[in-house]
């Protein structure tokens, strides 16, 4: 009973990938992550590092924001919200701590385990805005979503901006820089990790069953509200560690930084990887990441964002002419077997019948 | 006591600009259920039509009523101020239902038979496109705006304590918005065009079925509503005599919670529910809590949809199959 309910890719023995949901390759990578940690920052410069270090925490952001919009369909437009909610939290706590309990916080260990708690509580408060925010909205149909989640961000600027507690419109400095290289891919992993188990059990189904039509899953007797506000729950969960990861590593929090346009460089990494696709999500993150990078002279050059009016021309001519996105539903496994399969003809029909068919664009 | 009818008419001038840009949100909404995010784009673009209108041509069509009125050119008339306004208005509208018709045709037509999610992807594309290309363009610094107005004194009421003050301007943006509003209600409740519209947005296959050019009908929509946001655009930049090409997300954001807030794809209901929120917030800037007033809008909207989802005057449609 329970192997039916799991992916049939994962179940295939002639599939590379069939160990990729179990759980001691994730354990592996993260091993493999510690290691880097020690050595990366020495061999990478400074700059280079601080970009996969940005992209490590985009990777989180756009994984959970494809949860919501890519295997539900819902579209939440408030990411950078729920990241700033989870951000000031767990900075609002190491940086009281830091004042009250110094020999604490200096403590390598404990520093660290307050340090992951803290990312834990704020991205439980996210969950809970998330859960407040999604509950009326989700029991509507239709795109509401985008337009609360869209205001949420509003109000949750002007809420911080007003609030002395964590510096209002100064911000909030004097956060100590935990976030190395081994936290932010170890929760990247792990939020990897964690939506991959999701999307292909039976809960997951219940989210593809609502993308995929909403009328016809209620009628199968799902709870589409209780689906979409538990993977809304989730998603705003990793947002809020990702803010945490952010503030902990840029050490100043500040209400502006999260923005609409950040939401926006989020809700673009998932449209342009592929709603739906979980590696499209990593592949698209560290793609955008490096090309913000690479845009910097340029943008520069024209004291405009200019990379603003690529990402949306990017968009629209996606939408037009390639809905689905680079990966579409597929993820890089299933890609890595098409083009075995075309490469040994033989095994061709066989693999393709015990691949599982996806409907069309997201 | 002064002070509450000063924040009446304060809120009920900005309620007359969200109105107008509600409208084009609830007409686009009811006919295609689509959240066009780049209307409060339009509404930017159409104060910035207004704005180089009157930098390049303001004098000669300032020039052209004075020898029309045959009034001399030193005397600036409140008559001359206002048809100058007028012709801008105009001029804005025209080139702002060219931009709707454009957004329409390239970007949401091609996209009509795929999923929702699809095209409000584009809406928001389209939207960051104006916003960016504009600072590209338009340069990102605000841009003071060529007061027509200036030489008019405002009236004042009542005596040092019990001030009243009404600003021409604001009676004017009042009394054009509140025409354009029953312009529009003629148009939809009492001409072929209307009826039209209101057949497609009750459903495109049977409106279709019944002979109705769905698509033309949908694109006379788009062009309608973009005409009145470049109308309120223009009102907008000659009460706060400053525009930037990001100046219109917000208020956009903002006249749609109003749409929502008196029932979406209702026109008399994105009226009320514009007035409501303008006065709402005139008065919680006036009376305490200025720095909140950008989240009152998204305040109101959760509410709404937690307790009548429908709106204010909305109706409350079942879904079919």
């Amino acid at each position: 009973m329970k192997n039916k309910k799991q992916n049939k890719n994962a179940l295939n023995p002639t599939d590379p990938f069939c160990g990729f949901a179990s759980l001691r390759w994730w354990l592996l990578a993260v091993a493999v992550v510690w290691v880097l940690n020690s050595i990366l920052p020495d061999l990478m410069g400074p700059y280079y590092f601080q970009i996969l270090i940005l992209a490590g925490i985009n990777v989180i952001l756009a994984v959970s924001l494809n949860l919501v919009n890519g295997f539900t369909g819902q579209f939440s437009m408030g990411h950078a919200g729920f990241m700033s909610v989870g951000g000031y939290i767990s900075a609002y706590i190491t940086t009281q701590l830091i004042v009250s309990h110094p020999e604490i916080m200096n403590d390598a260990i404990l520093g660290s385990a307050v340090f992951v708690g803290s990312l834990l509580l704020g991205g439980l408060g996210a969950t809970c805005t998330g859960y407040l925010v999604g509950l009326p909205s989700l029991r509507l149909r239709g795109d509401y979503l985008a337009i609360v989640t869209l205001g949420f961000g509003e109000i949750i600027r002007v809420v911080f901006l007003n609030m002395d507690a964590v510096g209002g419109a100064r911000g909030l400095s004097g956060i100590m820089q935990f976030s190395s290289f081994g936290w932010v891919f170890t929760l990247a992993i792990f939020t990897v990790f964690t939506v991959w188990r999701v999307v292909h059990s039976a809960q997951g189904r219940v989210l593809l069953s609502i993308r995929e039509d909403e009328i016809a899953a209620t009628a199968m007797g799902v709870n589409t509200t209780q689906g979409k506000v538990r993977a809304f729950a989730m998603g705003a969960f990793f947002a809020g560690v990702a803010g945490g990861l952010f503030a902990h590593y840029l050490t100043i929090m500040s209400p502006g930084t999260f923005d609409f346009n950040r939401s926006f460089e989020i809700i673009i990494m998932v449209v342009l990887g592929g709603m739906g696709s979980i590696s499209g999500s990593v592949v698209a993150a560290v793609l955008l990441t490096s090309l913000k990078e690479a845009l910097r002279p340029l943008q520069q050059l024209t004291g405009v964002d200019l990379r603003m009016v690529i990402y949306s021309l990017v968009l629209i001519t996606m939408m037009l002419a390639r809905p689905s996105g680079i990966f579409g539903t597929r993820e890089i496994g299933d890609i890595y077997r098409d083009w075995r399969a075309g490469k040994a003809p033989k095994d061709a029909k066989k693999l393709k019948a015990s691949t599982p068919s996806k409907g069309g664009a997201a | 006591m002064s002070e509450f009818f000063q924040y009446v008419i304060n809120g009920l001038s900005q309620g007359g600009t969200y109105a107008l840009v509600a409208l084009g949100y609830t007409m686009v909404f009811g006919i295609l259920q689509l959240i066009n995010f780049a209307h409060g784009e339009v509404y930017m673009l159409g104060a910035f039509t207004g704005l180089y209108t009157l930098r390049f041509f303001g004098a000669r069509i300032v020039e052209f009523y004075n020898l029309a009125l045959s009034v001399g050119a030193d005397q600036a008339s409140t008559t001359v101020a206002i048809l100058t306004a007028i012709t801008v208005i105009v001029i804005s509208m025209i080139t702002c239902a060219t931009v709707g018709y454009f957004v329409e045709r390239l970007a949401y037509r091609p996209l009509r038979n795929s999923p929702r999610i699809n095209l409000l992807i584009t809406a928001v594309g389209v939207s960051l496109f104006f916003q960016y290309s504009g600072q590209l363009i338009f340069g990102s610094s605000p841009q003071p705006y060529p007061d027509l107005f200036e030489n008019l004194e405002s009236w004042t009421f009542g005596s040092d304590e019990n001030l009243l003050v009404i600003n021409p301007l604001q009676v004017f943006v009042f009394v054009t918005a509140i025409t354009l509003m029953l312009i529009l209600r003629h148009v939809i409740f009492n001409t072929r065009l209307g009826r039209a519209m209101r057949a497609v947005s009750f459903s495109h296959e049977l409106s279709s079925l019944m002979g109705i050019p769905t698509n033309r009908i949908i694109t006379a929509t788009f062009m309608i509503g973009s005409s009145l946001a470049g109308a309120a655009g223009v009102m907008v930049g000659m009460t706060y005599p400053k525009v930037e090409p990001l100046m219109g997300s917000l208020p956009g954001l903002k006249a749609f919670c109003a749409a929502v807030l008196g029932g979406i794809g209702n026109v008399t209901g994105a009226v009320l529910g514009s007035f409501i929120l303008g006065l709402a917030e005139a008065f919680l800037s006036g009376y305490g809590a200025p720095t909140y007033k950008d989240a009152l809008a998204f305040t109101i909207l959760i509410l709404i949809l937690l307790v009548k989802p429908s709106g204010l005057l909305g109706v409350h449609r079942t879904e079919k199959v």
